[in-house]
């Protein structure tokens, strides 16, 4: 036991007004002593015991410890219902994001998304307590309802539950009628709402709840004779605004008339004009509205809107139809089919694009090929750069999908099973990032791929980390950027080998020891 | 500070043999009754009224617990005794389990539970959710009384609740205190309760017999023991009381089986056996074709 006086500011601090950032200061003596002094009361283990035991948690008598949890998940690869509605929501225009349950939960929506594109965010809650807890949501519903429409004056509110509000069973489609019908909001403002408890899927579920009730709400009595010319299109919960803009580039290339059925590109990546814009959503309620006369609609993620999928099928009776135009052959499959679908060629620019992905792809390929990889997401996210992988012969290896479901694993294991780099993979489906760094450490891989999360595994087993996915917390600007179609291979290729060749200097970097390797051209 | 909940089916009669007992006992004890049913009736017979103003009720009205004063809802009763009901939202909206606990919390923030001997928890007849078995949570009502019949609903019931006590048993340490038979007059009732009780490691603390003098006080919104203080079922309660002080044969239950429940029933007549069963479906089947 360390004497029990606390230590004393050294007599000549650092020279004030030159003010430290944290990594600095906390390394300085003053806080060195104290965080060894604050030890005795933190119950803190013998530092020896601790290395002793993080070196335990890298065996495999610990993998199969891991593996075999039942009662606990340690950071999974997935988010909650809501985050997934709020986001498919704010890209519908003039829409006001509402999530009917605490403050809090709201809250940790709003930050979850503005930490990723370093953006403001716009929702509302209906600021739930212990008293709506008690006595149901209806009062803090219209209350909620009122004041947001008159303070922030929405073309629509797109409304989504809680965990809260599901366990006490409010009934939020009464409710919304209540709250019309006392005349608290006009009886035409659209209000679709979603039932999204959080303890249930994850945020693509939120994200497709709300999805096929804002397309009811706002198709209600649209259909009409014939059709309108235009195609549908769905990007599901994809992080990247760089995607939307790529789609939007290749549709007019094409001159296909679309509508993109939630663009929220500018409501996260709004132009900073010195003037506040509260809405920024891109997809009218009137092209909205008369999606339900498209010739047909396009889903990028199958697993992430199977519900809209089937909706629009069964009750607009119109063709739908599922791509993954990431990657070379991905793309070209989805261009090949809209080319056909469309009767229109597939124009020179991006027969030229492609030409220029594959020669970058040759230029990057051996430095790629043979390369083991770990990656976890989203199911259709991890398809995409699986089959990308796949393309430039580097090897998926341990595959995690928390959000999993049996008919994308059988799905993504055909794919593996009939290409020779994707012998090795295992899919770990309803696993998280905790079992994931058990198979690091037992099998080792060159590569990790997945959202900001993954800094921690790249911390503890040293594999170099590409952020690809959602969210990205600790590095800038990467939302920017496409992932879709020749220009996004492009730029996974240069996210994926130039985060090789800075791992490979960093191997060869000792003078005569390692630098035999340490070469000026890769 | 002694606390004990009465649990039992809903219509047993756990209000009245609650309030009743209570008043037995309140010469001697400080005395404070938390009514757990959205219902509010664990307190008309103490406050000779209709039901008092809840503590939700009131919250609902002004907008949040938070606003409300201890002396609004706590109210004192037949021989100063303290009494306080919950009560909860309207029938198919919100979450009443949540609401005792919401009521409960407050009780405790406001100091309801100074200057007292014991606390009597009258709770909603099923544990249907966390909520209902808050009086027995967090090292709340150390006692549990069953107030139960002969009959075969109550006996299930009575199983049920033992279920309940021995989730929060080992972690909280509530204890059954035993059995109340609130007599319907069945036959072989002590028996059966007895050896229910037996059963359940616990024992038939009283026999409360029927008497048509408990409804008499309770159309003068009186427990027996105010209306009638001469009259024999008044001494059955002041009886049970002077049981329940004295009581200290706190068990943790052994709840049983559906199947043992129904052997049980079957032993004492109340149900009939898979034998008679068959038969009754064939005496049915040839009328039938008859």
């Amino acid at each position: 036991m360390t004497e029990n006086t606390n230590p004393q500011v050294p007599a000549n601090p650092s020279e004030p007004g030159k003010i430290q950032d944290h990594f600095d200061l906390f390394h300085t003596d003053t806080y060195q002593d104290l965080f060894e002094y604050k030890r005795q009361f933190e119950g803190a283990h013998d530092r020896d015991l601790v290395t002793e035991t993080a070196e335990w948690t890298k065996s495999w008598e610990y993998r199969e410890k891991n593996f075999s949890r039942e009662a606990l998940t340690i950071n999974p690869a997935k988010a909650c219902q809501p985050l997934g509605s709020l986001f498919v929501a704010s890209g519908f225009e003039g829409t006001l994001p509402y999530s009917h349950g605490s403050q809090g939960c709201v809250a940790y929506f709003r930050t979850h998304l503005t930490r990723n594109y370093k953006e403001p965010f716009q929702a509302v809650s209906s600021s739930m307590t212990e008293d709506a807890a008690v006595f149901g949501g209806l009062n803090n519903l219209k209350n909620g309802l009122q004041n947001s429409y008159e303070l922030y004056k929405p073309k629509m509110i797109a409304l989504c539950t809680t965990c809260m509000a599901e366990v006490i069973g409010d009934d939020i489609g009464a409710f919304i009628q209540t709250a019309k019908n006392e005349e608290l909001i006009p009886q035409e403002l659209p209000v679709p709402a979603a039932h999204t408890p959080s303890f249930v899927g994850s945020h693509i579920t939120g994200y497709d709840n709300m999805l096929v009730s804002i397309l009811k709400t706002l198709t209600a009595g649209k259909k009409a004779e014939t059709t309108n010319g235009k195609f549908n299109f769905n990007l599901g919960f994809d992080p990247y605004i760089g995607n939307l803009r790529e789609l939007k580039r290749i549709l007019g290339l094409f001159g296909i008339d679309y509508t993109i059925l939630s663009d929220n590109s500018d409501t996260f990546d709004s132009p900073n004009t010195g003037e506040f814009k509260m809405y920024n959503g891109l997809t009218t309620l009137e092209e909205a509205g008369d999606s339900i006369n498209a010739e047909g609609s396009f889903f990028f993620q199958k697993y992430t809107t199977p519900k809209t999928q089937d909706y629009i099928t069964k009750e607009w009776a119109q063709k739908t139809y599922n791509f993954r135009p990431f990657g070379i052959k991905g793309t070209d499959e989805f261009l090949m089919a809209l080319s056909a679908v469309t009767g229109k060629a597939i124009p020179q620019e991006l027969q030229q694009e492609r030409g220029r992905a594959v020669d970058a792809m040759t230029d990057s390929q051996a430095w790629i090929h043979g390369k083991r990889v770990a990656l976890y997401g989203d199911p259709d996210h991890v398809f995409g750069i699986t089959q990308f992988l796949l393309e430039m012969g580097a090897e998926p290896v341990h595959i995690v999908v928390t959000n999993s479901n049996p008919d994308f694993e059988a799905e993504l294991r055909e794919v593996l099973t009939n290409s020779p780099y994707g012998q090795e993979a295992t899919i770990w489906g309803k696993k998280d990032l905790w079992h994931l760094r058990s198979l690091m450490f037992t099998e080792p891989v060159d590569l990790l791929i997945g959202n900001s999360y993954g800094k921690y595994l790249w911390r503890d087993t040293h594999t170099p980390l590409v952020r690809i996915g959602y969210p990205i917390f600790d590095r800038h600007h990467m939302h920017r950027y496409a992932t879709l179609g020749y220009q996004g291979a492009i730029n996974q290729f240069n996210w994926i080998v130039n985060t090789i060749l800075d791992e490979l200097d960093r191997k060869t970097i000792i003078p005569s020891k390692t630098d035999i390797s340490f070469d000026l051209i890769r | 500070m002694r606390q004990i909940a009465f649990y039992g089916k809903g219509g047993i009669g756990k209000s009245t043999t609650s309030q009743n007992t209570i008043a037995g006992m309140a010469d001697r004890q400080r005395i404070m009754i938390v009514g757990c049913d959205p219902k509010a009736d664990s307190t008309r017979l103490m406050l000779h009224s209709k039901a008092q103003t809840t503590i939700l009720h009131l919250a609902a009205e002004r907008g949040a617990v938070e606003d409300l004063e201890l002396e609004e809802v706590l109210l004192t009763g037949y021989k100063d005794v303290k009494c306080v009901e919950s009560g909860g939202p309207e029938p198919g909206v919100g979450c009443a389990g949540r609401g005792i606990i919401t009521a409960i919390n407050f009780l405790e923030e406001e100091g309801a539970y100074e200057d007292l001997d014991f606390v009597s928890y009258d709770v909603l007849g099923d544990v249907v959710c966390g909520g209902f078995a808050m009086p027995i949570r967090e090292g709340k009502a150390q006692e549990i009384y069953i107030v139960c019949s002969g009959e075969m609903m109550a006996m299930y019931a009575a199983n049920n609740i033992a279920r309940g006590i021995l989730k929060y048993a080992h972690s909280g340490g509530v204890r059954l205190g035993g059995l109340i038979c609130n007599s319907r007059n069945v036959d072989q009732e002590v028996e059966l309760i007895e050896a229910l009780a037996a059963k359940l490691n616990t024992k038939m603390i009283h026999f409360v017999p029927r008497d048509n003098i408990v409804q008499h006080a309770e159309l003068r919104r009186m427990t027996v023991i105010e209306y009638a203080p001469e009259s024999n079922q008044a001494e059955e309660y002041r009886t049970l009381a002077q049981k329940i002080e004295d009581n200290k044969d706190l068990t943790i239950p052994t709840p049983i089986t559906m199947d043992e429940l129904e052997e049980l029933l079957v032993e004492f007549g109340l149900l009939n056996g898979d034998e008679e069963y068959q038969k009754a479906l064939e005496a049915d089947k040839a009328a039938a074709t008859v």
